[in-house]
């Protein structure tokens, strides 16, 4: 029982992560209609901008986060100009097709900066972590379900009782609608990829002192975390937080009682079985185009 | 205009089937495969030779899935892989015959992608993406970590080659073996736009939608598309890893599945002779780059994004675009179109009911789009149905034709219940449907167009593609568009676009066509033409229903009118009753409605 709960434990806050870069990934979709196949990147460029700035250069941890924190908005505004508002105007394989492209171009233009070795981070805290009964809480584990649970109520606070939060709703329901109305859409575009990168590379720094920084790290989360909003509901917020801690914890389990080897296979199994039974996920709805 | 008589000779207009492309491609393909044991060759060449002609075969699978279907495929490596390993470990670990072998992983690559396909194909295309990616990552972690049986990391070695007559291939004639595989491949990709197979995936891949309501069964055909993808990745698998001998779990990683999309969108995505540019430059280029040493994969994703930006048809599509340019298509004359064989039971059965709908109800969410909506079309009616913005007629209309399946309620059609069949098979009931917003297959030609109608299900088989051709310009010609139908459909005026549309439905031969505000966006005399061609197909015995919000039209062609009002219908009858109906006007003019209490 307490290794049961010690390994549910680590399944969420393995599943945080990927709920976070998941909710990265419907917002963009929900903006654009449009999957961003670099999303993980992200991850990858949060995790390797904390490198240069707290080993590199040697910056305090806390500065280092606050740099990153900077840094990561701008990245994803250039994202933004770069990638999707070229082809703002075409059909969603083009765009798809582009960001693939960009995350070939993140990943191998990071191989050529750093090469192919793993970097490590330190964690955030000194402290190991507490032990409550049988179960211990790595206070690494505590502070990726800590951020994510601010995260998600900051983000519900902005979307629903803001007028930025509404006007970025109006614009990923309707945009024609909404620029009639007189939102700037291209504006809430690019607001929502700023806070995009933001989350993924927050995502990214929480998980780093976990495993390595490497450049491949990005697109083994997104992939599991594309699998969790699918899971979730495509598009849905809260299938996007529930689907990724849910893969988390199958992962963690699978792995303890299954399969090492195999254990980056279950997410993608676990998918399979949705999209053959229940292909609109827990929350989602059937989605139909317009006549 | 009007019906001709018939015209016995053949048509001179139309293209000749055997082109300048295809001679080319059979003719250096033939010679190549002929000369290259002969010629000397150092290895390092052949190398080059064997990997671009074995990857090219992969790449051309690409070009069926995403340039005519316009499904996305991440994991053509992994169906490369699946041949590969299939030969590798069947000529290597099992003793089978080359041959044998790789039929089996051909096999089992197809099987494998349609399973994929009929999986995710149902749902729209991110997925496809996604489960394409997911498939790719296992059959990786498959092949490394399952040793026992895939030799793990360590790969395949020593290969078998096929043997004829006693003789083992040699490099010679295995690089021959492969440029004709590669030869007949590409020849079948090259012909395949032109049958029927060929035509509904670019339908689909231009306008889902409009596809299925117009007859064709879009799953199927996906799903198809990307079998077809899958056994050319697996016979492109396969060819390599006889002609190298070895195979290991990194030649078939995702990088890889990336390299091939990058092939057939750097070449040109519509062509085959795209994907044999783009693997023949991007085979070269690592060689010609190698002073970019760690950067070229870098380069190449910057490539990907600088292709979809600049020139989203490749090479290839830019320079036939350019071409094409310099050449504008032939006007087909007309003089010897035979006239449309329409409907023939001509108004024999007048007032019988074709269509009804029995309490139709649609809700979105806690939208009632539709409630309880009930009314009958007789036979051979112009049937108009209007209402003001929001009132339904649209959702009505979808659900008519398979777009939507109402919340509640029933459709009965010639006697037949149509909710629960798909939008092709309603088409194949013979009922028609164009779009407000125009809906047509816009990269292909107009007669293209209006041949994806002419081949809709249950209609008669035509004796070949010259007779299916011939059909279709009738159609086009009774909406006096014949001599345009090389043209791509896009260069054509809206109010053009909108009687290809009409053109396509009636090539079906319909018994009953719906036709959404065929008059948005008409100028003054285009719609006096629209009231005389819907005159005309009435006088051909066809039933209409029409939405539109031009009261003026609705008055000189309808025999009857339904009015929705927030999704109920608040009247119906003749025009004349309908239209002096005080809450009809009252919907209209947005006054109150007066219920005397009784």
């Amino acid at each position: 029982m307490g290794i049961l709960l010690q390994l549910i434990f680590t399944g969420l806050g393995v599943g945080s992560i990927y709920a976070l870069v998941a909710l990265g990934f419907v917002l963009i979709y929900r903006a654009t209609n449009v999957v961003n196949f670099a999303q993980g990147d992200f991850a990858m460029v949060g995790a390797f901008a904390m490198v240069v700035m707290t080993i590199d250069f040697g910056l305090p941890y806390w500065l280092g986060i606050l740099l990153t924190l900077i840094v990561l908005p701008v990245f994803g505004a250039a994202f933004n100009l770069g990638v999707y508002f070229p082809l703002r105007n075409r059909s969603y394989l083009p765009v798809i097709i582009s960001t693939l492209g960009a995350s070939i171009f993140l990943e191998n233009g990071m191989l050529a900066a750093y090469g192919p070795r793993p970097q490590s981070l330190p964690p955030i805290f000194a402290s190991q972590g507490i032990t409550l009964g049988p179960v211990f809480l790595d206070s690494q584990y505590l502070a990726i379900l800590a951020t994510t649970v601010v995260m998600v109520a900051l983000q519900y606070v902005f979307f629903e009782r803001t007028l930025l939060g509404k006007k970025m709703q109006a614009t990923s329901q309707d945009k024609e609608m909404a620029s009639l109305l007189g939102i700037k859409v291209a504006l809430m575009i690019m607001i929502t990829f700023i806070y995009s990168a933001t989350l993924g590379g927050l995502a990214g720094i929480l998980i780093a002192p976990i495993i390595f920084v490497s450049v491949g790290m990005g697109s083994a989360i997104a992939l599991k975390a594309f699998a969790a909003s699918i899971i979730g509901g495509f598009g849905d917020v809260k299938g996007a937080i529930v689907g990724g801690l849910a893969l988390g914890v199958i992962e963690t389990l699978g792995a303890a009682y299954v399969s090492v080897p195999f254990k980056d296979g279950f997410a993608f199994l676990v998918l399979f079985v949705f999209l053959l039974l229940r292909p609109q996920g827990l929350y989602g709805e059937r989605i139909s185009e317009k006549a | 205009m009007t019906d001709r008589p018939v015209a016995l000779d053949a048509p001179a207009w139309r293209r000749t089937r055997i082109s300048p492309a295809t001679v080319v491609l059979l003719a250096g393909g033939l010679v190549g495969a002929v000369v290259v044991p002969f010629v000397p060759m150092q290895q390092y060449l052949i190398s080059l030779l064997m990997q671009a002609s074995t990857y090219a075969v992969a790449v051309l699978g690409l070009t069926i899935c995403l340039g005519y279907a316009g499904q996305i495929n991440l994991a053509q490596a992994a169906f490369f892989g699946i041949g590969a390993y299939s030969v590798g470990l069947g000529t290597a670990g099992f003793g089978l015959p080359f041959w044998l072998a790789l039929a089996i992983g051909v096999g089992v690559a197809a099987i494998a992608g349609m399973a994929l396909g009929l999986a995710s194909l149902r749902v729209g295309g991110h997925y496809l993406a996604m489960v394409t990616i997911s498939f790719q990552t296992i059959l990786s972690l498959v092949l490394i970590n399952w040793v026992s049986f895939t030799h793990g990391p360590d790969g395949v070695p020593n290969i078998g080659r096929p043997v004829a007559f006693g003789y083992v291939f040699d490099d010679g004639a295995y690089l021959s073996l492969s440029i004709l595989s590669l030869c007949v491949v590409s020849l079948f990709v090259l012909l395949l736009p032109n049958t029927r197979l060929g035509r509904d995936m670019q339908a689909l891949r231009d306008n889902e939608l409009a596809a299925g309501v117009v007859g064709v069964d879009t799953y199927r055909t996906k799903v198809i598309a990307f079998a077809l993808s899958s056994f050319f990745g697996g016979l492109g698998g396969g060819l390599f890893a006889g002609g190298f001998s070895y195979v290991s779990p990194d030649q078939f990683t995702f990088g890889e599945s990336v390299v091939f999309l990058t092939m057939v969108l750097l070449g040109g995505v519509r062509s085959p002779f795209g994907a044999m540019l783009g693997t023949a430059l991007l085979i070269l280029l690592p060689e010609w780059l190698r002073f970019l040493k760690v950067i070229y994969l870098a380069v190449y994703g910057a490539a990907v994004i600088l292709i979809m930006v600049f020139m989203p048809d490749g090479i290839w599509g830019f320079v036939s675009t350019q071409w094409r340019k310099l050449r504008p298509p032939t006007p087909i004359e007309p003089g010897q179109i035979a006239p449309l064989p329409l409907v023939r039971q001509v108004a024999r059965d007048v007032g019988r009911v074709v269509l009804a709908t029995k309490d139709l109800s649609k809700h979105f969410g806690g939208l009632k789009a539709l409630e309880a909506v009930s009314f009958t079309v007789q036979s051979n009616d112009v049937h108009a149905l209007i209402g003001p913005n929001g009132s339904g007629k649209t959702t009505l209309l979808n659900i008519l034709s398979g777009i939507y399946d109402p919340t509640r309620g029933g459709i009965t059609f010639d006697g037949r219940e149509l909710v629960g069949l798909q939008p092709h098979q309603r088409a194949g009931l013979g009922l028609g449907r164009t779009f407000q917003n125009i809906r047509l297959f816009t990269a292909m030609t107009v007669l293209e167009n209006v041949m994806v109608g002419a081949e809709r299900p249950n209609h008669p088989p035509f004796g070949g593609e010259a007779q299916l051709e011939q059909h279709a310009l009738a159609a086009l010609d009774f909406v006096g568009l014949a001599r345009r139908g090389h043209e791509q459909v896009g260069s054509l005026s809206y109010g053009h676009q909108r009687l290809v549309e009409i053109a396509r439905t009636l090539a079906g031969s319909p018994k009953f066509i719906l036709l959404d505000e065929p008059g948005a966006g008409l100028n003054h005399v285009e719609k006096s033409e629209l009231v005389a061609l819907l005159k005309r197909l009435k006088g051909h015995g066809l039933t209409i229903l029409i939405i539109d919000h031009d009261m003026h039209l609705v008055e000189q062609i309808a025999d009857r009118i339904t009015v929705l009002n927030f999704g109920r219908r608040i009247a119906d009858g003749l025009p004349a009753d309908v239209l002096r109906n005080p809450d009809v006007i009252a919907a209209y003019l947005g006054e109150p409605t007066v219920h005397v209490a009784a």
